[in-house]
């Protein structure tokens, strides 16, 4: 009883029992599993039984025609992504922040593009498909034919199905963006502008003489978060095409390869071989995120 | 850029014009964003091997609309509610657990200084941008392998302490004096006995951008459950409603209206807590 006692009125334990859960769930459910992994990507694994054979794995990963296009295509849909989520939401944004029209209008429009966010992965993308539905009745090919156009069979070639991909990001994602430049716009300090405006500048001059630079921290972080984000897209594509295949796997993502080998046929030593890879990828960008922004110097430092 | 001439013609729009040039964009922008919820919302009215033969469309042939959906979605004892059910009771767990085990330890590194802590916080901020996909075949090898696989407790374990939402009290704490904490001390208050009686209660909208960002996240959850998930009796929504789309099921009706359905407590509550929607997305970009 008395240790007891001593542990809970104790300073020097009390961190080491607040922290506990987080170091618990850090080993049984990231770095066990994660090494578990790099072990089975140099194994073959077949009914159970696990043989060592060496890098082969990574040999056959590097010769595969389809991790390839698998990566083309996940590589393809972040940059896509960056292009349009980025620009698009930040002007949206500064006419949100900007002193003229109706504040009620933009307070409506700024909950109304933030909706989608709300609706799940599974929703969003059976909205969508029917959307991009390739009947002549559906809402695309309507708009399409609004042009003149003849019905396009959407999900069934390349640029059809990226289109509808990009659509549903859009959908989906620009609200969100619109509030993170919203926050960054929002603690740019007043004078700034006052002093620019005496100074004669536009408004155009001064979003891209104030406006821009003091959202460096923020446009850094939703780049970042949308490059994890396009890199590890698979959900999008699984609900767009009513699962894991698609014609001619256009619609293949890295994500949806690891799937495909490692839950749908069971080929855990490929697979993980796979998924290591992305891993050191994605840590790769991380690192180098996490060091330009001067997160760990600032860390150490505190 | 070159130097500004000191004199320049600039086209300045009147002002009035400007304002309703930028509220009749935005106002578009509104409809175009709102359209495929509003035509889906429409296809709830319509017969559902209809619309998924002929897609969602604008031509909607007003004599086919009807309640028949509403009434079948009340009425059948199909499997519905149970996945309804079955996800309110996840999410009411799984956040509940998360802001408790979260906030336990946001606070650990809040308030404490302790060996190893710069390493185990760069850790959290590691996690905090790792997407879960690539967590997916190593977490779902590790279920298999232990045969935890078709159970709850196998969904919310691995998240409990999720990085996020560590970070985001962890800064919230920071601002809380170290007076207050020290009071408590003298109080005779052991550091548990801090954390649940002084802190919990002043971090209180904390808690509420917390629980609503992850009651979002959960309610939404598809990727893991799927991976997890066996029996039918146990499905959430998103697993229900993606089995309806198989061609097999033909369940249309159900697969339509169920998914409006589904939106309807994250709107209720986005439209009763705006404020905090928006603190919670916004959490991770407030670094540093």
């Amino acid at each position: 009883m008395v240790v007891v006692r001593r542990l809970l009125y104790s300073q020097k334990a009390a961190p080491y029992l607040f922290i506990a859960p987080f170091v618990i769930t850090l080993l049984a459910f990231w770095l066990l599993p994660l090494a578990r992994t790099f072990l089975l990507s140099t194994q073959e694994v077949v009914f159970g039984q696990a043989a060592f054979i060496g890098l082969d794995n990574y040999q056959r990963l590097w010769e595969d025609r389809l991790f390839w296009k698998a990566m083309f295509n996940s590589a393809r849909y972040m940059v896509l992504t960056i292009a349009l989520l980025i620009p698009i939401p930040l002007v949206l944004a500064a006419l949100i922040n900007s002193k003229i029209g109706s504040d009620r209008v933009k307070a409506v429009f700024k909950a109304s593009m933030f909706v989608p966010a709300l609706t799940s992965v599974v929703v969003a993308g059976i909205i969508f498909r029917l959307m991009f539905a390739e009947t002549g009745t559906g809402l695309m090919n309507q708009i399409v034919g609004v042009f003149g156009l003849d019905p396009v069979r959407w999900l069934r070639i390349d640029t059809g199905g990226l289109i509808a991909l990009l659509a549903l990001a859009m959908w989906r994602w620009t609200g969100v963006n619109i509030l993170y430049f919203l926050a960054g716009m929002q603690s740019i300090p007043e004078e700034y502008y006052e002093a620019a405006t005496i100074d004669g500048a536009s408004r155009l001059q001064q979003f891209f003489h104030i406006t821009l630079p003091n959202l460096k921290p923020t446009i850094v972080y939703v780049t970042t978060i949308s490059i994890y984000g396009g890199l590890a897209m698979f959900l999008e594509s699984f609900m767009l095409y009513r699962g894991n295949s698609s014609p001619n796997d256009q619609g293949l993502t890295v994500i949806g390869y690891l799937y495909r080998r490692g839950i749908e046929q069971n080929d855990l030593g490929f697979a993980s071989a796979v998924g290591v890879v992305l891993v050191v990828v994605i840590m790769a960008i991380n690192l180098t995120f996490l060091t330009l922004s001067g997160t760990f110097k600032k860390e150490s430092a505190r | 850029m070159s130097a500004e001439p000191a004199t320049r013609t600039r086209i300045q729009l009147p002002y009035w014009l400007h304002g309703s040039v930028q509220t009749a964009l935005l106002l578009v922008l509104t409809l175009v964003v709102l359209a495929p919820l509003l035509i889906m919302f429409v296809a709830t009215f319509q017969d559902g091997n209809d619309v998924i033969r002929r897609g969602l469309s604008l031509d909607v042939d007003r004599s086919s609309l009807s309640l028949d959906n509403y009434v079948m979605l009340f009425t059948d004892s199909g499997p519905y509610f149970r996945w309804f059910a079955n996800s309110i009771l996840l999410t009411v767990v799984q956040v509940a657990g998360t802001l408790l085990v979260s906030s336990f330890v946001a606070y650990g590194f809040a308030v404490y200084e302790f060996k190893g802590k710069t390493a185990l916080f760069i850790a959290v901020l590691l996690l905090m941008a790792v997407p879960f996909e690539i967590m997916m075949l190593p977490l779902y090898v590790l279920v298999n392998d232990v045969g935890l696989d078709d159970s709850y407790s196998v969904i919310v374990l691995p998240f409990l302490a999720a990085a996020v939402t560590i970070f985001y009290f962890r800064q919230y704490f920071l601002g809380i004096p170290k007076d207050l904490l020290e009071a408590g001390r003298m109080d005779g208050a052991t550091e548990f006995g801090i954390f649940f009686k002084i802190v919990v209660p002043v971090a209180k909208p904390a808690f509420a951008a917390m629980a609503i960002l992850n009651g979002m996240i959960i309610w939404n959850n598809f990727l893991w459950p799927l991976l997890v998930l066996r029996s039918e009796s146990k499905f959430t929504l998103p697993i229900g409603l993606n089995t309806l789309l198989t061609p097999h099921e033909n369940n249309y009706e159900l697969l339509i209206i169920g998914s409006m359905f589904s939106l309807l407590p994250v709107l209720v509550l986005f439209l009763l807590f705006q404020r905090f929607f928006v603190a919670g997305m916004t959490a991770g970009a407030l670094k540093g």
